[in-house]
């Protein structure tokens, strides 16, 4: 795993937290967005975006509508439904968790050990 | 729960997959010309600007493709490729997709559509409540154990038993209803008042008899079954409180049975009324008894409280009681008791059937694979995974299964739908339980089930016969395998026991049908065409007296022979080819008291009798119309009797009279006729003999009458009459003679079981030939190099065919022989139901024998033909 790839499961969270926060958003506004949030330090690859939008579509957590971008385009914007929204809240905080006890490990502190 | 969402989200999606993935070209297509724009805004060229959006992307073959995996089922698209591809492959190949499919789906046919007659008759709940609860209590004698109960000792049972939580009674006798047309007869039952609550069953209209409602004071009322109802009443909900006459009463219409109600004993039954003859007597016998066990009582317990019971009777009422038994017997034994073993014995062989009619596929599928493997072989080299392959066999199996069981399904439904046409109108009547028949949810779940045990057997056969080594070493045509020879073997045995299984039922099929040629070709000692039939029920109250009711006699005759295309009518006490009913014992005047009992048929009969069945007189005369009761009595007797009890007599001018009659009644015989077959027509004509009906009136007949034309459109217009005539006479059983010999029990009999057998034998015909077919050109797929090298070295074609046929001779010979043993060990055992036909019966023989021989001949040529085809170089290149 390249330090520049996006990890998979991490992006579904990226992209509700980047909706959460910006509301409707297009697919190449939120790949900007997800890498200028990053500091352009992740490269993300914008083709792998939209699978991983289909899946969240799918499961319900973002819908989907076509509409009019800001230079006059016909574009697709997602936002979160209800349910994303829920989501939003149940994936931080495991994702706080995890990275939490994995912090532990990864820069141990004296007491720990 | 997500993931089902998403699942099903995929799945809506496949049949739109065009218009998403238009969508998401238009996606992307925004998604660049946004970036691109972007990268304009910030300075770069415009080729550079494209380049850099279009990297950034990731491509956009390889985005599509990602998006396009995540939107359907991969897993459904590659079943619709195998799908696709098995179709391809099975029209490729249309002999072994037809045959294969054929096949299988008469198994399947035969299987389901015997499931489908189990299923009405022994799974399907009978429409009571616990029916393994109930028990049928019949009075029995020396003669039999399922004879009727008298009024008196049904209330002794009633009173005295300590098994039953309720006891009831029965009586399956039909009504005289009257109608505004006329009289008619009408199939009905006399119950008990409890009758229904015993059987657990509500009226769903109006309400069930009360308590005391059989009193012979009490009101009459009736009970419509459903089918009476929906027919007679056209469903009226008003119905309730309307009166009904029955036998002349009127009765006044209280319930209606729920619609699947039915109860086979009395059955069938349109009117159920209340009992109301509470006889006293206790030697008249005509009710059967119906019980509920009580809780924790066992049928033992049951039959060993009656038979006390009994015993107890008979020593207290001795005169009438004597050797007076009871018997018990579980409800559902009574109606479908007899059945049962057929049906079971019916789904048995079908099932072997299935099994054998799967094994012949399988062997066909092997062939197949055979033929195939270097095209399996190719396509694992260019990377098809192990799975992937696997996966084509299962979806073959499936293809195949589904089709042979959706051809099945229909096969069997048509087939039960021929069986209940087979059965005639009465007898089906009498087997309620069988309009369930059909495709029910059980039949459904069954024919899957054995669909989905073919589906493993034909995905198992190829996985099975193409092992792991064997699907790479295809390429280079490997040897016989030890699998292949060990099939062989098994396949060649089975071929064996099919044909001989073949032999068996057509010899079975052939014997039967000719049984049934044979019984239609008896000599009814009438001529049966254009004699059109009909029996009548007289009012005995307004017919009490012999000139009444030889009054009746004349005017019914007279206004029948006035009837156009009528030339001759006449009247008897019973219609011949019937069950040979009405027998009396009879003394010959002047011999000295026997000890021998001569009982015999006797047939009052109208003058014109034996003119209008064209009977044949061989001695003497006929009756006149002058013979009535002032003139001297005569009688006319058949050959049967006059052989029987007048042998190298002249019967002519002697004085018989019925047993026990005063001297003057005796009747002397005027004539000799050969035999009309008044009995069944398998058996040996019945001896009877014939007296004038003015001289004997009685009024209880059946009118005869000859027509110039088609009897068949006589019997309405005969029945109409009947009506003007009194429309108190209830005319019943209108038919022509033809039809009641082609209708008569035995020939039903018969011709039910040809059929079946017949059937049966088709199916194991077909599937003999089909398993030799796939064994022969199993032996020619393995033994292509063997043959190419033969042919290389010079063998002729000839030569070939004779190799093939020689080993496909064997086996049909074997298959034939045993075959013939076991037929006439069969034919033996079924000689009771042949009639005129020997079981060793050469003609039969002899055609089965080359009708097998050749189709089993046909299904080897096919094969040795390919093998005498074979070409040497390419049989050889191979190597």
């Amino acid at each position: 795993m390249g330090e520049n790839d996006v990890w998979q499961g991490t992006l579904a969270l990226m992209i509700l937290k980047t909706l959460e926060s910006m509301g409707e958003l297009h697919g190449y506004g939120m790949a900007r967005r997800i890498e200028q949030i990053s500091g352009d330090r992740l490269i993300v690859q914008y083709g792998t975006l939209y699978p991983a939008l289909l899946r969240l579509e799918q499961e319900g957590y973002i819908a989907s509508k076509w509409g009019v971008s800001d230079n006059n385009r016909r574009a697709r914007f997602y936002k979160l439904t209800r349910a994303g929204r829920k989501q939003v809240e149940k994936e931080s905080q495991r994702w706080e968790k995890a990275s939490a006890i994995l912090a532990r490990f990864v820069s141990p502190n004296e007491d720990t050990l | 729960m997500r993931k089902l969402r998403a699942w099903l989200v995929r799945l809506w999606g496949l049949p739109q997959q065009k218009l998403q993935d238009q969508e998401f070209a238009e996606e992307i297509e925004a998604h660049l010309q946004m970036h691109i724009a972007d990268n304009l805004r910030s300075g770069m060229d415009p080729e550079r600007a494209r380049r850099e959006a279009l990297l950034k992307l990731g491509g956009i073959e390889r985005t599509t493709q990602a998006y396009r995996e995540g939107h359907t089922l991969p897993f459904i698209e590659t079943l619709w490729q195998d799908l696709r591809y098995t179709t391809r492959q099975l029209r490729k190949n249309p002999g072994f997709a037809v045959t294969a499919i054929l096949v299988l789906s008469l198994g399947i046919g035969a299987t389901v559509g015997i499931f489908a007659l189990a299923d009405a008759a022994l799974i399907k709940p009978l429409p009571y409540r616990d029916p393994s609860r109930l028990l049928v209590v019949f009075g029995s004698t020396p003669l039999g154990s399922r004879f009727h109960l008298s009024f008196p000792d049904y209330y002794d049972f009633k009173k005295l038993n300590q098994v039953f939580s309720s006891f009831d009674v029965y009586d399956p006798n039909g009504f005289v209803l009257g109608t505004p047309t006329g009289a008619q007869m009408a199939p009905g039952a006399r119950v008990s008042a409890g009758f229904f609550r015993t059987l657990g069953v509500a009226p769903i209209l109006g309400r069930d008899f009360a308590g005391g409602e059989d009193k012979p004071s009490a009101s009459r009322t009736v009970i419509l079954s459903y089918s009476a109802w929906q027919n007679r009443y056209g469903k009226r909900a008003d119905i309730l409180g309307q009166t009904v006459m029955l036998d002349g009463n009127p009765n006044t219409i209280v319930g209606v049975l729920p619609r699947n109600f039915h109860f086979a004993p009395a059955e069938p039954a349109e009117f159920w009324t209340a009992e109301h003859d509470e006889s006293s007597c206790r030697g008249c016998h005509w009710l059967f008894g119906i019980g509920r066990l009580k809780d924790g009582v066992t049928i033992q317990m049951a039959a060993a409280n009656m038979t006390s019971i009994a015993r107890q009777l008979e020593q207290q009422y001795p005169d009438s009681n004597n050797s007076q038994g009871a018997n018990v017997v579980a409800l559902p034994d009574v109606i479908v008791g007899d059945i049962r073993p057929l049906i079971l014995m019916l789904l048995g062989g079908a099932g072997l059937l299935l099994l054998i009619a799967s094994v012949n596929v399988a062997s066909l599928l092997l062939v197949r694979t055979q033929s195939r493997k270097r095209e399996i072989a190719v396509r694992g080299a260019l990377g098809a995974s192990r799975r992937r392959l696997l996966r084509q066999f299962v979806t073959e199996g499936l293809v195949l299964s589904a089709s042979a069981a959706a051809i099945g399904l229909a096969a069997a439904d048509a087939a039960v739908h021929l069986l209940t046409r087979l059965i005639p109108a009465d007898t089906l009547a009498s087997m309620p339980y069988l309009q369930g028949l059909g495709l029910t949810p059980r039949v459904w779940a069954f024919t899957l089930t054995v669909s989905l045990f073919s589906v493993v057997i034909f995905s198992l056969t190829p996985i099975v016969s193409m092992s792991r080594e064997e699907m790479r070493a295809g390429l280079t045509e490997g040897s016989r395998s030890a699998s292949g020879t060990v099939w062989h073997k098994f396949g060649a045995n089975l071929v064996v026991v099919e044909l001989a299984t073949a032999v068996v039922l057509l010899v079975g099929a052939g014997l039967l049908g000719k049984s049934l040629y044979r019984l239609l070709q008896v000599d009814p000692g009438l001529q049966p065409n254009n004699l059109a039939t009909l029996a009548l029920s007289v009012p005995r109250e307004n017919y009490s007296k012999d000139p009444q009711v030889i009054a009746l006699e004349r005017q019914i005759l007279d206004r029948i022979s006035a009837l156009p295309g009528v030339s001759s009518t006449a009247i008897t006490n019973k219609l011949p080819v019937g069950d040979g009913d009405y027998t009396t014992s009879f003394v010959v005047v002047g011999r000295p008291v026997h000890s021998e009992h001569y009982e015999v048929a006797y047939r009052i009969v109208s003058t014109d009798y034996f003119k209008t069945l064209q009977a044949r007189l061989l001695k003497g005369r006929y009756f006149t119309a002058a013979e009535d009761a002032t003139k001297p009595r005569v009688a006319l007797i058949n050959r049967a009797l006059a052989r029987r009890y007048f042998s190298g007599e002249q019967p002519i001018g002697m004085s018989i009279n019925y047993d026990g009659a005063p001297a003057d009644q005796a009747m002397q015989i005027i004539g000799l006729i050969d035999d009309i077959r008044e009995g069944p027509l398998d058996t040996d004509a019945r001896a009877a003999f014939y007296v004038p009906f003015d001289q004997h009136p009685l009024p209880f007949f059946s009118v005869v009458a000859r027509t110039s034309t088609d009897a068949q459109s006589l019997l309405p217009t005969l029945t109409a009459t009947m009506h003007q005539v009194d429309p108190g006479i209830a005319a019943f059983g209108a038919a022509t003679m033809d039809q009641r010999i082609h209708d008569s029990p035995p020939a039903y009999l018969h011709r039910a079981s040809a059929w079946l057998v017949g059937s049966f034998a088709a199916l194991a015909l077909l599937l003999s030939v089909v398993g030799l077919y796939g064994v022969i050109a199993y032996s020619v797929s393995q033994r292509t190099r063997e043959i190419g090298v033969r042919i290389a070295l010079g063998a002729q074609r000839g030569m070939v065919y004779q190799l093939i046929l020689k080993q496909a001779a064997r086996l049909i010979a074997v298959g034939i022989v045993a075959g013939l043993v076991g037929s006439i060990a069969a034919a033996k055992l079924m000689s009771n139901l042949l009639f005129g036909t020997a079981a060793w019966d050469v003609f039969t023989l002899a055609s089965v024998v080359v009708v097998l021989g050749t189709s089993a001949l046909v299904a080897s040529y096919l094969p040795a033909r390919r093998a005498a085809s074979v070409n040497p170089l390419e049989a050889l290149r191979a190597e």
